[in-house]
């Protein structure tokens, strides 16, 4: 409930005449699985489940879906070895994670992995779908609390950056980042920056493969980067 | 070495100005004796070298006591000490053969003798090196000595050996006491293969059994928290199953709580801006019964300009949950090096900021006034059917900066 607005009302890749995603859901909790399939209903083809690591493994080998939507807290290593052993073999496999978790690490640690995107299970069905379109059609999907652990983790700190072009953020990328924190969707980040919503999508897309690719030593060691500055 | 070591003054520490090198009273204090014993018996035992011997080695390998509040207590024997017979005993018992074998050897310098000197003193260095806690600990198997003990101790027994084996060289003793030193060794070789797999075994078992309670305090901990927030929430629901609210209400504090407790360092509110803002949204949350998500980047100390500004950005929130019929509000801060920032946002029916009447009290008072007394500014940007936002902007004191 309100931690993805930023795809809520944006419908622009929702309905683009492209076939429905074909989704297998990852959640070591059962009712939770089918709490999703039926919120889902037709805005995606469910085509699997799998409560454990091994379990996602074979079934998502087995049934090459477009988009996994993924428990960070998992039996048997957690997402993260999901996205380790599957991105190695299916690298275009996408992912969005889920999470009851808040904590930075498990967040930043599931993107890192290869996610494209986070969300909270408190979402709602309507916004869990969009979520998946857009995550399925190659975007990024920031939550607020998302933007601002990115904040946070790419904060000015006094050592100088070892990769410039990684390891810091645009401006356009801060201000974007801060709009989503502020409960923006995209096109309202759009209309408040006046510019597109694809522009909005190729920021949050950059700031993503930075995430995911730059060594600062924030990202690397979260907790103790989480500390006061 | 022994000779020279012990007659001069260099090993005075810093201790709490007690004695010579603070061995004769710490041994006292250690054995629960007064002083004067320690000492006789070091000057019974100074004869024939033993004495110099022990009281260097002590001074080595006894760690300077820690400050306490009864550093200044008289050297009679602390009356806080626990009395250790046995050691004491001990200690008596070592002294007595040691003379009993100077007398029978006849002469310091028989190798014999001072192997089995050195290798009392060891024993008794180790013994002493274990302080009384760890001792315990060994006794009734349950715990290993730190690392450091351990380099210590093996440094001990290290140096005793070579302490020995250098007097037997400088005494052109070395001849005559390879035979004995070899038996020594054989003896000692044999005796460790005896107990070696029962002091592991003993080392594994004693390391089990600790993790083993470590685990169950933690077991009895999350059980305790487990039962008096969540089970009690449950009940609580349960109870109300048919106000869809306050259960909805219920949820969410019971969530925040567990969620804080699962997640969060323990975080003072009365002094950074980042819990402070989570704990203002919690109570207006709380209060009203509109979920509040809170983002917060950074994060430093409140200044009273701060204050005021978390006073404004719970009045937003109050206006929006009150009157924005919205599903919830979205709050971000972010602690920049210069300013404060608090944006509160919802997306209910918003209003019309110019029909506002001047009287109320609300945006223009509680919020608007405020800021402005306090240096920072808010702006409120709002239309009928587009929600609203309070954007606060306070400046920090350069002294926090």
């Amino acid at each position: 409930m309100g931690k993805v607005h930023d795809v809520a009302d944006d419908n622009t890749t929702f309905g683009s005449g492209a076939a429905v995603p074909r989704v297998v859901i990852v959640d070591d909790h059962r009712l939770f699985r089918s709490g999703v399939r039926g919120e889902l209903g037709n805005a995606v083809e469910v085509i699997g489940e799998a409560g454990d690591v091994d379990g996602a493994v074979h079934v998502i080998s087995e049934h090459q879906p477009d988009l996994v939507l993924l428990d960070v807290h998992l039996p048997g290593g957690g997402g993260v070895e999901v996205l380790r052993r599957v991105l190695s073999h299916h690298p275009d496999i996408k992912f969005l994670a889920l999470s009851v978790s808040d904590a930075a690490e498990d967040v930043i640690g599931v993107v890192r992995g290869g996610a494209r995107g986070y969300v909270t299970k408190t979402i709602s069905g309507k916004e869990l779908a969009d979520a998946i379109v857009r995550v399925a059609d190659g975007d990024a999907v920031f939550s607020p609390r998302l933007a601002g652990f990115v904040l946070d983790a790419f904060a000015a700190t006094d050592s100088p950056p070892m990769d410039p072009e990684l390891d810091r953020l645009t401006q356009r990328e801060r201000e974007v980042l801060r709009l989503i924190a502020r409960g923006y969707a995209y096109k309202e980040v759009a209309k408040e920056l006046f510019i597109s919503v694809k522009t909005v999508e190729t920021h949050v897309s950059s700031v993503l493969r930075k995430l995911q690719l730059s060594n600062r030593h924030e990202l690397s060691r979260w907790a103790t980067a989480r500390k006061l500055l | 070495m022994a000779e020279t070591a012990g007659e001069t003054p260099r090993f005075y520490r810093a201790r709490d100005g007690r004695l010579l090198a603070g061995v004769a009273a710490g041994l006292a204090q250690h054995l629960g004796i007064p002083p004067i014993v320690s000492r006789l018996a070091l000057l019974a035992l100074g004869f024939g070298g033993i004495g110099i011997a022990v009281y260097v080695v002590l001074v080595f390998f006894v760690p300077v006591e820690p400050e306490t509040a009864q550093d200044t207590g008289e050297e009679s024997g602390t009356p806080g000490k626990r009395r250790d017979v046995g050691r004491l005993l001990g200690y008596l018992a070592l002294a007595a053969v040691l003379s009993m074998l100077f007398l029978v050897f006849g002469g310091m310098f028989d190798p014999l003798l001072w192997f089995l000197i050195f290798g009392a003193l060891g024993a008794a260095v180790l013994w002493q090196q274990a302080n009384p806690a760890l001792r315990d600990e060994w006794v009734s198997t349950t715990a290993l000595p730190s690392r450091k003990g351990w380099v210590r101790i093996g440094a001990g027994v290290l140096l005793i050996v070579i302490g020995v084996i250098g007097f037997l060289v400088f005494q052109q003793q070395l001849q005559e006491a390879r035979t004995g030193l070899t038996f020594a060794a054989t003896m000692l070789a044999g005796i460790s293969l005896i107990a070696a797999p029962w002091i592991v075994g003993l080392v594994r078992e004693r390391d089990r059994e600790r993790r083993e309670r470590i685990r169950n305090q933690e077991r009895a901990e999350l059980a305790a928290h487990i039962h008096d927030s969540v089970l009690h929430t449950l009940t609580l629901i349960q109870r109300r199953a048919d106000d869809p609210r306050e259960v909805q209400r219920l949820a969410r504090v019971q969530e925040r709580a567990l969620r804080s407790w699962l997640y969060q360092r323990p975080a003072d509110a009365d002094t950074t801006v980042k819990p402070a803002l989570e704990r203002v949204a919690a109570e207006v949350e709380e209060s009203h019964g509109v979920p509040i998500e809170v983002v917060c980047v950074g994060d430093g100390p409140i200044d009273d300009g701060i204050r005021a500004e978390l006073q404004a950005s719970r009045e937003a929130m109050v206006n929006a949950s009150k009157y924005a019929g919205a599903d919830s509000i979205s709050v971000f801060g972010e602690v920049e090096p210069k300013e404060v920032l608090i944006f509160v946002r919802d997306r209910g029916q918003g209003f019309d900021l110019d029909a506002v009447p001047d009287d109320r009290m609300g945006v223009r008072g509680s919020i608007i006034g405020r800021m402005k007394r306090h240096g920072g500014e808010a702006r409120v940007r709002t239309a009928p059917g587009e929600g609203t936002e309070v954007q606060l902007r306070m400046p920090r004191i350069p002294e926090f900066g």
